[in-house]
């Protein structure tokens, strides 16, 4: 299971999280402050995994983290999820994201949470990994985002 | 109508959405908390308005919020209202808001449930689609009751889309609504084989995260599972069914075995690396399972580990993996010692700590110094005091493992503890300490050089504790004062000691370290009057001394610690009568050195336990009669009363000790552990004591300041390990040269017939190492009475300690004609019903099939079923299977056993070659059934095919006996046995019985046997005896078959 999928910023600046389980608002806060601060002193040529985040269910959890430019993608998993699958995973992420918005910037996430979010309930539901195929993913999306502007246009 | 809406649209033209909220925010960075609380406001008045559009906006930027750290509750209501909307677009906002805000407590739930089942049964897929992915967020149990049935019906939608969000969302509803589970089942297992790979995927999900609860109910779609990991091209369904088997093959070792070559198949043709680090690993958890692989093991080991290495997320994994290879096969890890070192030097602290952990399996007597000097280097480089502490408890953690199994020179080993005093700011002086103590007290041959150590540690007692008091390193002063006061005798200088312990600058300590200080002082002070009495010419030393004691002692009493306060005046007081007494030249170190006679000994830790009760007291009754005071009395005391005494109404019945004791007893233990761990002669034998001394002291309160210096601090005098490890290596050397020297002499007493093969200067094995000094660590004090057992090791619930492994011969009914066979266990496993081959025949029907009759007896409390047999089959024998079982197959057993029942089954060898004795191996798999669990074991054995149970009992007549002899094909070998003192005739007997042989014709002490093979080979025996002295002469027209035949002949009469 996927416990919380966060990203944020070099500075620490949340850009989406997606908990799975639900925390408080303050918990969901410490949450991001701890992970960014554990994710953002490791160096860049060192691997993609961290055990032992405090908040999110303890030693049973890892987290799993990409950088890309600016922005960092971190899943919390527990053991049932196979740590290089959910690095590939995040790569499909960000590669469905990069598809959807053209050359995707922080900006394009900064502006629009709600289709980043619209985009991620097609790849990860309920903690769960729903797809893992890009083209149907952004079939999926291209589909629905259809259907909203012919309701505008109504 | 048309007005409002038109009034609507051009209200949202003034109206922000998301991007100018954001726009906002950013724009307002001095006062950002300022700005959305307005935002806020403008967001709870859009919320009153009517225009669903509008609500859907300000819903929308909530979310935003939310993400910030907003509490959005309050709005929760409108999102319902926005998930109603007949629009998608609103609908979509609306459900992503809840999904981010719902959770159980959030009462309006309640209202959705009739919406969503709605949205569900929508004619558009993407409204349904929206319902499932903000229901599998906020799924509450009553929710999932009321729409389970909704949502199971989708698992059969026309649209692939809709079946697998169903499919996922299912097992949110098994977590809500456990009832489910049941009914949807079978139609979950048939998504496993849905068309579409995505639906597959989904139920390949569900399936594996349910199988991860409770693995042992999914092992009946194992075929399922086996036949999808060969057909599917999805590697994330790969990885997740590939994992589900790495937790299915303990459970069933016979799929290891099946899975073995997919999975080799894969790791050779995959290149997703996610994919192959799955297979590597469920292909260890095989071959931990199956414990027999070995073969090829250490190569997939080299795969993953080579493949592994360049990449740093890799060598993560392959740590991680190792760690696993570890617990169960250390020697295929240590063959990489020098990788693992490699990543200790790896900068990423990840890799490293997981390398620090490898280390730990894999010392040994030979490495063990080496290993410890590459950590001594990382511990001066490190940086950072949590890996330096981690590297310093994984030190001590490697050196003390198992007893102190691997150390051979404990000099060495008080070096490098004293060594680790000089690491600056370190939590863990307590651990040091410990060890110190430990060490000291146990190794009676080390004293003497710790005593040594300790004194200059005591001397240089400054540079441990710097200027700060607080520091957790001046923990190991407590164990030097001790080890040098409770060891005085073997001081070379025992008043430089004992000044040192005396210095004013003791009094910064803290105050459990000062109390040892002033009580070993003490002792000091004994040994010191002991060496200078009786010599004139010292008498002035021993009163000097005492004069020191007296003007330093009342520093400390007037300390604040209440502990060194009394033992300072006691102490003080004595010093002060015996300042008397040698003032009129008394003698008085006799009496003072009684004062702390007597040797401690460590305490073994179950000595407790061991102490007999004596007879007659019975530890459950009363001492005094309880307290029957009134009612009253008794609820006023009632919260006092409760913790010693069982609840009120128990008195007139047997007071309910469990529950209260159980409370009790903890309580208790803690005031023991924290008394032990404040005093020092209450040593712990066990590793564990360093645990409890560290819970006691409680020095990690004590805040640890850094100290900045710029040279590194260094205790002169001090020995450095680093000689100790060029001095072993010398006297290593030393002790192969005697040994060879010894065997060049050897070699040449032997003269030039003994030339044999130099022994080249290869690695030496691990005995060869032989302890610097005989250190005898102290056997552990029990009580005097105690009865010695081996059996407290063994755990009284191990269901296997009933089913044992008594050899008995059952040689009734079953016409067995020669000794039973035994099947020898593996070493490691006493365990299962109890297994006799009873008789191993050849079949005359067919000259290449052997029958072996075996039985099984359960031994122990339990039913025993499913029992199934399987050979490992060589290429000479093999267990003959049904038709269509594969080669690996086990055979089913066909009946079960109730406990004490025996029972015997036939299973059928073929052989090829019969002309040499074989062994096979074997595995009994079965399930052991108890009253509320049952559990699967496997046995392993041994089968021994003797060539005499080749050999069949053929009758043959003396002239066809002779012409056989006399045809000259047979070949013949003969035997002397001496010393066989039993009469002719059951000479013959056995022979008979035991080797299938028959009398042909016998004159006095002389008698021609004769016997057959199951391949037709004859084999003649001409026994003769005299004076204790037995003669066999035989033939055979199959050399190799006779020769053997007589080593087991041999065999028989050296074991009467």
């Amino acid at each position: 299971m996927i416990k919380a999928i966060l990203i944020f910023n070099n500075h620490g600046k949340p850009r989406l999280s997606k908990f799975y389980e639900h925390y408080s608002e303050d918990t969901e806060q410490q949450i991001i402050r701890e992970t960014f601060h554990l994710v953002s002193k490791r160096d860049e040529n060192v691997c993609n995994f961290l055990e032992g985040g405090m908040l999110i269910g303890g030693s049973e959890n890892k987290l799993i983290y990409r950088h890309y430019a600016t922005l960092y993608f971190v899943f919390c998993v527990d053991s049932s999820e196979s740590e290089l699958g959910i690095l590939d995973l995040i790569q499909v992420f960000v590669e469905t994201l990069d598809k959807c918005f053209e050359n995707v910037c922080e900006l394009d996430l900064i502006f629009h949470v709600d289709k980043v979010h619209n985009i991620l309930a097609e790849m990860v539901m309920g903690g769960m990994v729903l797809e893992t195929n890009m083209n149907e993913i952004i079939t999926q999306v291209d589909a629905q985002n259809k259907m909203e502007k012919s309701e505008v246009r109504l | 109508m048309a007005l409002k809406i038109v009034k609507g649209s051009i209200d949202r033209m003034f109206d922000k959405n998301l991007q100018d909220l954001v726009r906002g925010i950013r724009n307002h960075k001095e006062d950002e908390a300022k700005y959305i609380s307005t935002c806020i406001d403008e967001i709870k008045q859009e919320l009153k308005q009517d225009n669903i559009a509008v609500k859907a906006n300000a819903v929308c930027k909530l979310t935003y919020l939310q993400m910030l750290g907003y509490d959005v509750s309050w709005a929760a209501f409108n999102i319902v209202e926005v998930m109603s909307s007949s629009k998608f677009t609103y609908k979509r906002i609306g459900y992503l808001a809840a999904s981010q805000c719902f959770h159980e407590s959030t009462d309006v739930i309640m209202l959705t449930t009739n919406q969503i089942r709605k949205d569900l049964s929508s004619p558009n897929q993407y409204d349904t689609g929206v319902a499932l992915t903000g229901l599998s967020c906020f799924v509450t149990p009553d929710l999932a009751r009321d729409l389970a049935n909704d949502i199971m019906t989708l698992m059969s939608h026309t649209k692939p889309y809709i079946r697998k969000k169903a499919v996922l969302i299912m097992y949110k509803v098994f977590l809500k609504y456990p009832e489910s589970l049941r009914p949807a089942f079978p139609r979950l297992k048939e998504k496993l084989e849905d068309p579409d790979p995505g639906v597959q995927s989904a139920a390949v999900n569900v399936i594996c995260e349910l199988a991860r609860r409770n693995p042992k109910n999914y092992l009946s779609l194992a075929p399922l599972f086996f036949k999808l990991m060969t057909s599917s091209t999805n590697n994330w369904v790969l990885i997740k069914i590939i994992k589900l088997f790495g937790a299915l093959t303990p459970l069933e070792p016979r799929l290891g075995k099946k899975l073995i070559e997919p999975l080799t198949n894969l790791i050779h043709s995959t290149s997703a690396m996610s994919l192959l680090y799955e297979c590597v690993n469920t292909v260890i958890a095989v071959l931990i399972s199956l414990s027999s692989g070995m073969p090829n093991h250490s190569a997939s080991i080299q795969v993953s580990f080579s493949r592994h290495a360049h990449t740093f997320s890799l060598k993560y994994l392959g740590l991680l993996a190792m760690s696993k290879i570890l617990k169960t096969h250390p020697k295929s890890v240590q063959s990489h010692k020098d990788l693992i070192l490699q990543c200790l030097d790896d900068k990423d602290e990840s890799i490293r700590l997981r390398a620090l952990d490898l280390l730990y399996g894999m010392v040994s007597k030979k490495n063990l110094m080496e290993i410890v000097k590459k950590l001594m280097l990382h511990v001066d480089k490190a940086e950072g005091t949590t890996y330096r502490d981690e590297l310093l408890t994984k030190i001590i953690d490697i050196c003390s493992q198992s007893n102190y199994q691997y150390i051979t020179n404990f000099e060495w080993y008080i070096s490098i503890l004293v060594e680790l005093t000089r690491l600056e700011g370190t939590r863990h002086g307590h651990l040091i300490a410990s060890q110190m103590l430990d060490v000291a007290i146990r190794v009676k041959a080390i004293r003497a050089f710790a005593v040594a150590q300790m004194a200059t540690l005591l001397d240089n007692a400054h540079l441990l504790t710097g200027n700060t008091q607080r520091n957790g390193i001046c923990e190991v002063l407590y164990a030097a004062a001790w080890i040098c006061g409770e060891f005085s005798e073997h001081l070379e200088e025992p008043m430089v000691t004992l000044e040192a312990m005396l210095r004013p600058k003791v009094a910064t300590l803290p105050g459990h370290i000062q109390a040892v200080y002033v009580q070993n002082a003490a002792k000091l002070f004994a040994t010191v009057l002991r060496g200078h009495e009786g010599v004139p010419a010292d008498s002035m030393v021993a009163q000097e001394t005492s004069q020191l004691l007296i003007d330093r002692l009342p520093l400390f009493v007037q300390s604040s610690n209440l502990e060194v306060q009394e033992r300072a005046s006691c102490i003080l007081q004595l010093v002060k009568y015996i300042q008397k007494l040698q003032q009129k030249d008394v003698e008085v170190a006799e009496e003072v050195t009684a004062l702390f006679a007597g040797e401690l000994n460590p305490v073994a830790p179950k000595a407790q336990k061991k102490v007999p009760v004596p007879e007659g007291l019975d530890l459950d009754v009363w001492i005094n009669e309880p307290p029957s005071g009134s009612e009253s009395e008794d609820e006023g005391r009632k919260s006092k009363g409760k913790a010693v005494f069982a609840k009120e109404e128990s008195r007139h019945t047997k007071p309910r000790y469990t529950e209260v004791d159980e409370k009790e007893l903890a309580k208790r233990r803690e005031v023991r552990k924290a008394e032990q761990a404040n005093n020092p002669f209450y040593i712990k034998a066990s590793p564990s004591s360093q645990k409890v001394y560290q819970d006691g002291v409680g020095v990690e309160h004590i805040p640890v300041v850094q100290i900045d210096l710029s040279v590194p601090l260094k205790v002169p005098g001090m020995p450095m390990s680093d000689q100790y490890v060029k001095l072993e290596e010398e006297r290593r050397e030393r002790n192969k040269a005697d040994k060879k020297k010894k065997k060049d002499k050897k070699k040449r007493e032997k003269g030039e017939k003994g030339r044999r093969r130099r022994g080249d200067s290869g690695p030496e094995s691990e005995e060869d190492i032989t302890p610097a000094h005989m250190v005898d660590i102290v056997t552990e004090e029990m009580p005097e009475n105690a009865l010695p057992s081996d059996d407290d090791d063994k755990d009284p619930n191990d269901p296997h300690k009933s089913i044992c492994w008594a050899p008995c011969v059952n040689t009734a009914g079953y016409g067995v004609d020669q000794p039973p066979l035994y099947l020898s266990p593996h070493p490691s496993l006493s365990l299962a019903p109890h297994l006799q081959v009873c008789d191993i025949q050849g079949n005359l029907q067919d000259g290449s099939q052997v029958v072996v009759s075996v039985i099984f007896e359960n031994k122990c409390d339990s039913f025993i079923k499913s029992m199934e047999f399987n050979v490992l089959d060589s290429l000479n024998s093999k267990l003959q299977r049904p038709d269509g079982a594969g080669p690996h197959d086990g055979l089913i057993v066909p009946f079960q056993l109730p406990p004490g029942i025996s029972n015997e089954a036939r299973f059928i060898f073929s052989v090829q070659n019969i002309v040499m004795p074989q062994k096979l191996k074997g595995t009994l798999t079965f399930i052991v059934k108890t009253d509320d669990s049952s559990t699967h074991e496997k046995l392993d054995f041994k089968l021994h095919f003797t060539c005499t149970s080749y050999l069949i009992t053929t009758p043959c007549y003396s002239d066809a006996y002779s012409k056989l002899l006399e045809s000259g094909d047979l070949k013949g070998c003969s035997l002397k046995l001496e010393g066989v003192n039993q009469p002719f005739h059951h000479l013959l007997a056995r022979i008979c019985f035991h080797h299938h042989f028959s009398v042909v014709e016998r004159i006095d002490s002389c008698a021609s046997m004769y016997s057959r093979s199951i391949q037709g080979h004859h084999m003649c025996l001409l026994v003769k005896t005299a004076d204790q002295t037995v003669s066999i002469d035989a033939k055979c027209d199959e050399p190799g078959l006779l020769g053997n035949v007589l080593d087991e002949i041999k065999l028989t009469f050296s074991q009467c």
